[in-house]
């Protein structure tokens, strides 16, 4: 598999110097990445056969300046700069593909601007809360637990390769340092409770949208599918078996195949 | 040298296994299983007394806190018990000790000039002697108990601070249009005595950018540590190599370094008391795993990364399990500076010079150290080893413009 190329696109809104990654040839499929950080993953290939994939970094993370989140001051700021990146690349509408903190961003998006975002896939999204069922604080938990409420088939290839560290000490310090500030730079939009307000704003969203779960998530419970579907109108919930948080890396067999056809059916 | 009585005011009495039972000291110790408001007024007004009798023994400085939801120290607002230590200390003509908060944490106080208030509200009523600590704050403080974002979290602390500057000496009305603060009329009353306003102190637990930002704005810095003189070696080499890199001096009065120690008439004595409490304090008080100690976010990324590639930080980081150590072993790797006075004396002398510190702040009661035994130690460090410490760094010539200016004498006062 060929490596994606790095796009920069200037972003005016908050001075950001954004980097999206870019592979493949299609329709045009913008993927927003998890708490975890950027991962160019066999899930975004597998999408990349079919599609053109544009994958931007959090501001913060993977190819942008690390203190680039300190100007983006809120929530608003952040969708602001991603609409502005889809400005920057060209597309007046795509399909916008989420995961997790990522799928909380596409709801955002698709919200504030519903005509450009042609289909919605929300993998595990978090963003909604229920006081039955609270989110797993997820950035107060110690690696053993974090790692326990990530995933539930730990020896899935993809994860088994997330969870390993480069074994040069400057390279493992890197990837550490950069595990951490995923988790902060993406929790400067959710601490302290992953709610801000986007259950008032989802009745905005018109794409028509698949919502995957890992039947087994610990981390935000199966339960929240059907919160989002009933907030977004033309929607539908698959459940994966067998998979956690990441059901992308968990069960990539189940999910590519569901997540490919939704996208093929738009076009 | 100057030397601070300091205080966090632990929970006294834990159940043997409360590191097994619960996850950690910090926010997940529950009140209802664990807590008693009558034996936390004891705790209040015990920890006040020691403190009063180390101003009575004439230590330079008393030393109070900030933390939340823990068993470890809760002083909630050191400003309420640097108020009753304002006025105490002022009735009873102990006025020549300074007040060392150390500190209110304005990250996590909205808006920041309340501590600006209160502050100033210390200078007045103890006629200038405050000195005010400005702790970035703990991320199990800030970010849990107080739900202040991990990567807001030290540009709030920058911000509040100069906003604290600028109310305490502004001669003008101004609105404050900052990125966390937003105040329409600001003009504050009351203003500090000291002027224009009271020394400042910036504690920390070795990061890198607090360094920078105390060497920046001529700051002193205290470093928190619990791991004794020789794990801190290390982490003050770096704070004056940044010091020299910046074009400051080696004066010792820009560092303070925390240390708890126990002072009985032998050295066998000193370890037959003082060995419970000594396991007690860090195996239960700082039952504090590192997750809590550094949400994501918290430490800015250069700080990460110094933190993962410099293995600096023995101890520090939290990396290591101290549940197994045994007093013995707390003592030996100098965690503790246990013994009896003429030990205690060569040891912090060793330390204080080693690492160029020219403030030192015992911690005299700590853990599940009953009041008695805490007074004793207090009089008995006041008496036999206070008045040797004070001594050092007298002869270099050293000017200490970080503490009150009409306490900046050498103390008079050598026994009580």
């Amino acid at each position: 598999m060929s490596a994606p190329t790095v796009e920069t696109i200037q972003v005016r809104h908050c001075n950001f110097e954004a980097k999206v990654k870019v592979k493949g040839s299609g329709s045009p499929v913008v993927y927003l990445h998890t708490a975890g950080g950027p991962r160019w993953d066999d899930f975004l290939d597998a999408l990349a056969e079919h599609h053109t994939v544009f994958a931007p970094d959090h501001p913060g993370l993977g190819e942008t300046n690390r203190d680039s989140i300190y100007d983006v001051e809120s929530l608003w700021d952040l969708i602001l700069i991603y609409d502005e990146i889809l400005d920057g690349l060209g597309l007046p509408s795509a399909d916008v593909v989420g995961s997790s903190f990522g799928g909380m961003v596409a709801c955002e998006l698709a919200a504030h601007r519903p005509e450009r975002v042609a289909k919605l896939v929300l993998i595990d999204p978090i963003g909604l809360w229920r006081e039955d069922v609270p989110v797993a604080p997820y950035m107060l938990l110690p690696q053993d637990k974090l790692v326990a409420t990530l995933f539930a088939n730990l020896e899935a290839k993809q994860v088994q390769e997330f969870l390993t560290l480069p074994d040069d000490p400057q390279q493992r310090a890197v990837a550490m340092a950069d595990s951490v500030w995923a988790m902060g730079t993406t929790g400067k939009f959710v601490w302290p409770i992953p709610d801000k307000g986007l259950s008032k704003r989802m009745h905005r969203i018109t794409a028509p949208t698949l919502i995957v779960w890992g039947k087994e998530d610990a981390l935000i419970s199966p339960v929240y599918a059907q919160e989002f579907a009933d907030r977004i109108a033309d929607s539908r919930v698959e459940i994966i078996e067998g998979a956690g948080h990441v059901p992308q890396w968990e069960q990539p067999d189940a999910v590519r195949p569901l997540v490919l056809d939704f996208l093929k059916s738009s076009s | 040298m100057k030397v601070t009585s300091f205080h966090f005011m632990p929970y006294r009495d834990l159940p043997d296994d409360f590191d097994k039972r619960y996850d950690s000291a910090w926010v997940d110790a529950p009140w209802w299983e664990l807590g008693d408001g009558s034996k936390a007024g004891d705790y209040y007004n015990w920890s006040l007394d020691e403190l009063m009798l180390a101003a009575k023994m004439g230590f330079d400085g008393l030393g109070t806190n900030e933390h939340h939801q823990n068993a470890y120290g809760f002083m909630c607002n050191p400003n309420l018990f640097g108020a009753i230590l304002a006025k105490m200390t002022r009735d009873q003509g102990l006025d020549d000790v300074a007040l060392v908060q150390l500190g209110a944490t304005v990250s996590s106080t909205s808006p920041p000039i309340r501590i600006a208030e209160e502050y100033a509200v210390l200078d007045c009523i103890s006629g200038g002697r405050l000195v005010a600590g400005l702790p970035l704050g703990l991320g199990c403080d800030a970010n849990v108990s107080y739900g202040v974002t991990p990567i807001e979290q030290r540009e709030r602390w920058r911000e509040a601070i100069d906003l604290m500057l600028r109310a305490w000496t502004a001669e003008e009305f101004f609105a404050w249009n900052g990125k966390y603060f937003q105040l329409p009329k600001v003009n504050l009353w009351p203003r500090p005595v000291q002027d224009p306003h009271p020394p400042l102190l910036i504690p920390g637990a070795a990061s890198s950018s607090t360094w920078d930002y105390c060497h920046d704005r001529d700051l002193p810095y205290a470093f928190l540590s619990y791991f004794g003189g020789e794990s801190a070696e290390g982490v003050m080499d770096r704070f004056w190599e940044r010091a020299a890199a910046k074009d400051k001096d080696a004066n010792p009065y820009r560092a303070s370094f925390l240390q708890l120690v126990g002072v009985a008439e032998t050295d066998e004595e000193a370890e037959r008391l003082f060995a419970p409490h000594i396991e007690h304090f860090y195996h239960k008080a700082l039952h504090l795993p590192l997750h809590y100690l550094a949400t994501p976010g918290y430490s800015d990324y250069k700080s990460l990364i110094n933190l993962f590639s410099s293995g600096m930080l023995k101890y520090l980081d939290f990396s290591v399990d101290l549940k197994p150590l045994k007093a013995r072993d707390m003592i030996d790797e100098g965690f503790v500076v246990i013994g009896s006075p003429a030990t205690v004396r060569e040891k912090l002398e060793h330390m204080v010079r080693r690492l160029n510190v020219g403030h030192l702040m015992p911690v005299l009661q700590f853990g599940s150290m009953p009041h008695e035994l805490a007074m004793n130690n207090i009089e008995l460090f006041g008496r036999e080893v206070l008045p040797h410490l004070q001594n050092i760094w007298q002869e270099d010539g050293w000017d200490n413009p970080w503490w009150p200016k009409q306490l900046a004498k050498t103390p008079v006062r050598s026994a009580a």
